[in-house]
């Protein structure tokens, strides 16, 4: 390299620093997890009060309201996730730093997924016994919020930089990426309705799975050429 | 920023030769030339929307070429594209997060571009620049225009890079502080670096200038819109 006075940074450790940079401004002031988590729970709590109290009714529909809302709550917090960067100047800062752009999204992404898209996982048990949900479908409820969820954030990822420089981008954004999260949405609660009724959830988990990889694969790199495009 | 020895490769050039750039359809210049190599400062002047930001960021990497080659060579190896490695960017934007103090920002900045945590010398020395050393540890969002301008100037001295690409460097400075900006500068070419900088304002410093509005197409013709944009 031209400057001989400094090693070659270790592109690792500046991954790491952009995701606790992140993880870091999503549970600070403003951030968007608190506002996602808190989403979530009023949501999900307003269905007992919109379909009646009735324990059959709220047990079945459970897995399919836990999941479309953990949706619909990863959307809400997405719109900022490069969006503010762009703004204030520091995706400028981040395409100089020697990670690339590919990286740069992955960062991002696993920071979203950690500080936002998780806690919901982590949560869901709490809203389950609200809808009064069948005690057999726990765990596969959090597996495949566990295993579903990375789809959320790196499905989302491309929405949001897609619309990042795009001025009240948050509603286009909803409707570019809520049809993709339709396979995942539909292997997440086959699982648990699977489970709930006895059958076997893993064939659902492992499409779930699927999902998720193929999401790793394109959402990354379909990222990195939407930011490229809106840096221009 | 502790000797005034060269550091960085003398060998360093960095030039573009019929740089055409288009924004939106509207050719913003074309014909372009410029070149410089360690130890240079280049200032870009010219008119509000002679296209001296826009070539800021073509050179970065941000925007593509119409036509036109930029060559980048360090000590003998010429390379096409260019090293993001090599570059900064100060410019409108100040990449401050409001939230963070300036320690916190300047930590993550160091942290990014280097992959390793600063030492708390080095940021101390960094602030002192532009005497911002009291307000390291207060958050952003209390800072007033000129001072997140400085704090966005503090990256300069606090991560080696060879290229700083500057857009108008000097706005919301005071006198001491673009005399500190100037020494500042004064110092990097001493170490072989390279300056280019857009602005309006004399910075003080001795070096080339490049007059954009030299390289503006000629206007009228209607031909001249792009289609391939549409």
């Amino acid at each position: 390299m031209s400057h001989p006075s400094h090693a070659q940074p270790s592109i690792s450790s500046v991954f790491t620093a952009l995701v606790r940079r992140d993880v870091t401004l999503a549970w600070g002031q403003g951030g968007a997890s608190l506002l996602a988590l808190g989403f979530f729970l009023i949501a999900v709590s307003l269905f007992p009060f919109g379909v009646g109290p009735e324990p059959q009714i709220l047990a079945r529909i459970a897995p399919g309201i836990i999941w479309v809302v953990a949706l619909l709550a990863s959307v809400v917090s997405l719109d900022r996730l490069y969006q503010a960067d762009y703004e204030d100047g520091s995706l400028d800062d981040l395409v100089l730093s020697p990670m690339g752009l590919v990286g740069i999204a992955g960062a991002k992404v696993l920071a979203h997924w950690l500080s936002t898209t998780l806690p919901l996982a982590v949560a869901a048990p709490a809203l389950a016994v609200l809808l009064n949900f069948p005690d057999e479908g726990y765990w596969v409820l959090v597996g495949s919020l566990l295993i579903g969820t990375p789809a959320l954030s790196l499905i989302g990822s491309i929405g949001a930089s897609l619309t990042v420089a795009v001025r009240r981008g948050g509603v286009l954004m909803f409707l570019l990426i809520l049809p993709l999260y339709v396979p995942t949405l539909i292997f997440g609660v086959g699982a648990v309705d699977a489970a709930v009724m006895m059958g076997d959830p893993l064939p659902h988990l492992a499409l779930l799975a699927a999902t998720t990889l193929i999401a790793l694969v394109v959402s990354l790199a379909a990222s990195a050429a939407a930011l490229k495009l809106a840096l221009e | 920023m502790t000797d005034a020895n060269p550091i960085f490769d003398s060998g360093t050039r960095l030039s573009g030769s019929g740089l055409a750039c288009r924004r939106g359809g509207r050719r913003v210049f074309e014909g372009l030339n410029f070149e410089v190599q360690a130890g240079d400062f280049l200032s870009l002047t010219g008119k509000n929307g002679s296209g001296k930001s826009t070539l800021l960021r073509l050179i970065a990497g941000f925007l593509p070429k119409k036509s036109g080659t930029i060559s980048y060579s360090c000590s003998g190896n010429a390379s096409d594209f260019l090293v993001s490695d090599d570059f900064m960017l100060v410019g409108h934007q100040n990449g401050l997060k409001p939230g963070f103090t300036l320690r916190e920002n300047a930590s993550f900045y160091y942290r990014l571009m280097t992959g390793s945590t600063p030492a708390a010398k080095r940021l101390q020395i960094a602030a002192d620049i532009f005497a911002l050393d009291s307000l390291l540890d207060e958050p952003v969002q209390y800072f007033s225009s000129g001072q997140r301008h400085r704090s966005a100037l503090m990256r300069l001295p606090l991560v080696a890079r060879q290229i700083w690409l500057m857009d108008e460097p000097t706005v919301g400075l005071d006198a001491d502080n673009r005399a500190a900006l100037a020494a500042l500068i004064q110092h990097h070419m001493a170490c072989g670096g390279i300056v280019i900088a857009a602005t309006h304002d004399p910075m003080g410093v001795a070096g080339n200038v490049l007059d954009m509005d030299q390289f503006q197409p000629n206007t009228g013709n209607s031909d001249d819109m792009d289609e391939g944009w549409l």
